[in-house]
């Protein structure tokens, strides 16, 4: 302890040089097989130069362990490498459209389109006429008013299932796991059979928040399911022991010690409804003038904007769909970061 | 099942005779019983319980008069820790639970159609084996989670408060960070605060189920402090595995068995009779640690 100077730290578990040296020659060998077979076979195109390079990888370096540790090692390195593969096969495709959405959509992004909105202006029209204020607040209201309400009959749901596991727990959950399949269009036309022609006989943002609630509450169900049959039982006990009652048990421990994994619970939802657009399209009516009533008159949205703006089809307005699209990424990105540091930070205290 | 119940309740009316140790406590010149103030204490009366088919537990009766630590010995599986939650009534939360007999609290069965069990709780109160703070409470308000709980209104918190953390000996070691999360104790610490919880809404009878089983010596010694000092003002039931931790705390110590068959109480005496002269030989096993 004393002599701590004289000794030098060492990490013997980590790979020496000439490991290192081997695995970058593999990787090395790995590349150059895909380019030579890229070049001397039929298949072209970028994912050829992954596929090959992928396998190649996986079996090589499965190969060089077998020859230095034996066939457990090889084992371990081939499964490790199809990991590996497996993560970035799955960041490839994500990365690519926010690249894809960021390169497009960046020329259309001015100032004036946060502020404007497209009352007097058509898609085709240059970029500096009008915007998608109406857009942004027409997703905004959808996305508070299907909020306010899916958060409590998802959570009171996933309460039933976990707290009260009445008579009808199994068809219960039966239920909203079959409903978390439902096409997003099944949901609009019955809003539109069920409440807007019979009752309303009107487009509005209501009608659009009713269609997302529907899709919303089995997702925001199961996770908070999931989520509060985590919470030990011993909490449940130490509550009732406490004198509490069942419903204040849960609403001041049970809840509380949730409150992370229910704003996730939440976050999922946003994440499912924030981009829907079929239900959009029949219920809202698609506005192009800022409604900042959600209970009468048409209601734009980022997602119908995108698809008017796509229609259209010249550059403009192509252009327009594009920077409605980066702008609809973003807000949801907002959205969730926002959500994630509240959640966290209540968490923290 | 129903039948079983009924078969049992008649078999209880005719054979059960309580055993009474107030007045073994005179003979033998342990702590006496029973102050007014104090209840009149507690006591079972042919206590089954099952879960579902399996009985897991026959024909229990027993008086813990006021003011006394009773331990429950025996070895795992017979009983002990479900004998305890059918006094709090907490083994009816087990689904296809069922229980025969009567559990006296003042002499009023606390199972009688129309009791308010939350009442029956708050007067019963519990320390589990693990430690379980509630974690999304300081140490402050887990003291007195319970008062909201039960939305029982108290007139000086702060008092309150320190009293229950002076008594459950936790008091000095948390008296500058009362804001800060119960998770942030050391284990012993944490089941300090849990016993500090259970004591704020005033039970007169406090149920241990091994509270010391997943603590260092140390803080088992502190608990234990503490339970003489509780002895006091209220009744004690501790189910423990260390026979050394009874002989410590308890004034009476019962012996429970299970042959293969429901658990069964084989022997209640005062401590010091069950570690020097056990009257069944089975006890004696135990304790001299030849099975169990």
């Amino acid at each position: 302890m004393s002599t701590g100077s004289s000794v030098i730290p060492t990490k013997p578990w980590k790979a020496s040089n000439k490991q290192r040296a081997i695995d970058a020659l593999v990787l090395l060998v790995a590349l150059l097989a895909s380019f030579t077979v890229v070049a001397v076979t039929p298949m072209k195109g970028k994912l050829a130069y992954f596929a090959v390079f992928f396998i190649a990888y996986a079996l090589l370096t499965s190969i060089f362990k077998a020859q230095q540790r034996g066939s457990a090692a090889a084992k371990d390195a081939l499964v490790n490498s199809l990991v590996a593969i497996g993560a970035i096969v799955t960041v490839i495709p994500v990365a690519s459209i926010l690249a894809t959405v960021l390169k497009n959509g960046l020329p259309g992004i001015s100032f004036g389109l946060f502020t404007h909105d497209m009352a007097l202006a058509t898609p085709t029209d240059p970029l500096n006429n009008g915007g998608l204020l109406h857009a942004i607040t027409g997703t905004l209201l959808l996305v508070t008013v299907a909020l306010i309400l899916s958060v409590p009959i998802g959570i009171l749901t996933a309460l039933y299932l976990t707290e009260i596991k009445g008579k009808f727990t199994g068809p219960i959950r039966f239920l909203v796991q079959a409903m978390s399949g439902v096409p997003s269009i099944v949901a609009g036309l019955f809003i539109l059979s069920a409440v807007l022609y019979p009752i309303t006989k009107s487009y509005s943002g209501l009608m659009g928040s009713l269609s997302l609630t529907i899709l919303m509450i089995p997702t925001i169900a199961r996770t908070a399911e999931e989520v509060l049959n985590l919470i030990p039982n011993d909490l449940r006990e130490a509550g009732t022991a406490l004198g509490g009652t069942q419903w204040r048990t849960v609403a001041m421990i049970v809840l509380p010690a949730a409150k992370s994994g229910l704003v996730t619970a939440i976050i999922l939802g946003v994440a499912r409804i924030a981009g829907e657009t079929a239900p959009i399209l029949l219920l809202t009516g698609g506005g192009d003038r800022v409604n900042p009533n959600a209970f009468s008159g048409p209601m734009g949205s980022l997602p119908y904007y995108i698809w008017k703006s796509f229609n259209a089809g010249s550059p403009e307005a192509i252009t327009r769909a594009w920077a409605g699209l980066l702008v609809l990424v973003g807000l949801v990105l907002i959205l969730f970061t926002s959500a994630r540091f509240l959640g966290s930070r209540k968490a923290a205290k | 099942m129903t039948t079983s119940h009924e078969n049992e309740k008649e078999k209880m009316e005719t054979h059960v005779k309580p055993t009474s140790l107030a007045s073994v406590a005179q003979a033998h010149n342990v702590k006496v019983p029973g102050t007014r103030a104090l209840g009149t204490g507690l006591e079972t009366r042919g206590v089954h319980a099952w879960f579902g088919k399996h009985h897991a537990l026959a024909d229990i009766s027993l008086d813990f008069a006021a003011g006394t630590v009773t331990a429950l010995i025996g070895p795992s599986g017979c009983g002990k820790s479900t004998y305890i939650r059918t006094i709090n009534r907490m083994h009816e939360f087990i689904p296809g639970a069922a229980m025969a007999g009567e559990v006296l609290l003042d002499g009023k069965d606390v199972y009688a159609p129309g009791t308010d069990v939350t009442k029956i709780r708050l007067q019963i109160g519990m320390v589990f084996q693990k430690p379980n703070p509630f974690p999304s409470m300081t140490i402050g308000e887990n003291v007195l989670s319970g008062l909201k709980l039960a939305q029982i209104k108290a007139e000086n918190k702060d008092d309150l408060l320190e009293e229950c953390l002076e008594r459950a000996g936790l008091w000095s070691e948390v008296k500058d960070r009362l804001g800060a999360h119960g998770g942030s104790l050391s284990g012993g610490q944490q089941q300090r605060l849990c016993i500090a919880r259970a004591l704020a809404v005033r039970p007169q009878v406090l149920l241990m189920d091994e509270p010391c089983s997943a603590l260092d010596p140390g803080s088992t010694l502190r608990i234990e402090e503490t339970i003489r000092h509780l002895s006091d003002s209220m009744t004690i039931i501790i189910v423990t595995h260390n026979m050394q931790q009874a002989a410590r705390v308890s004034d009476y110590t019962a012996f429970f068995l299970s042959d293969g068959g429901p658990g069964q109480m084989i022997e209640v005496a005062p401590t010091s009779e069950i570690f020097s002269r056990p009257q069944d030989p089975r006890t004696e096993n135990y304790v001299t640690g030849r099975f169990g």
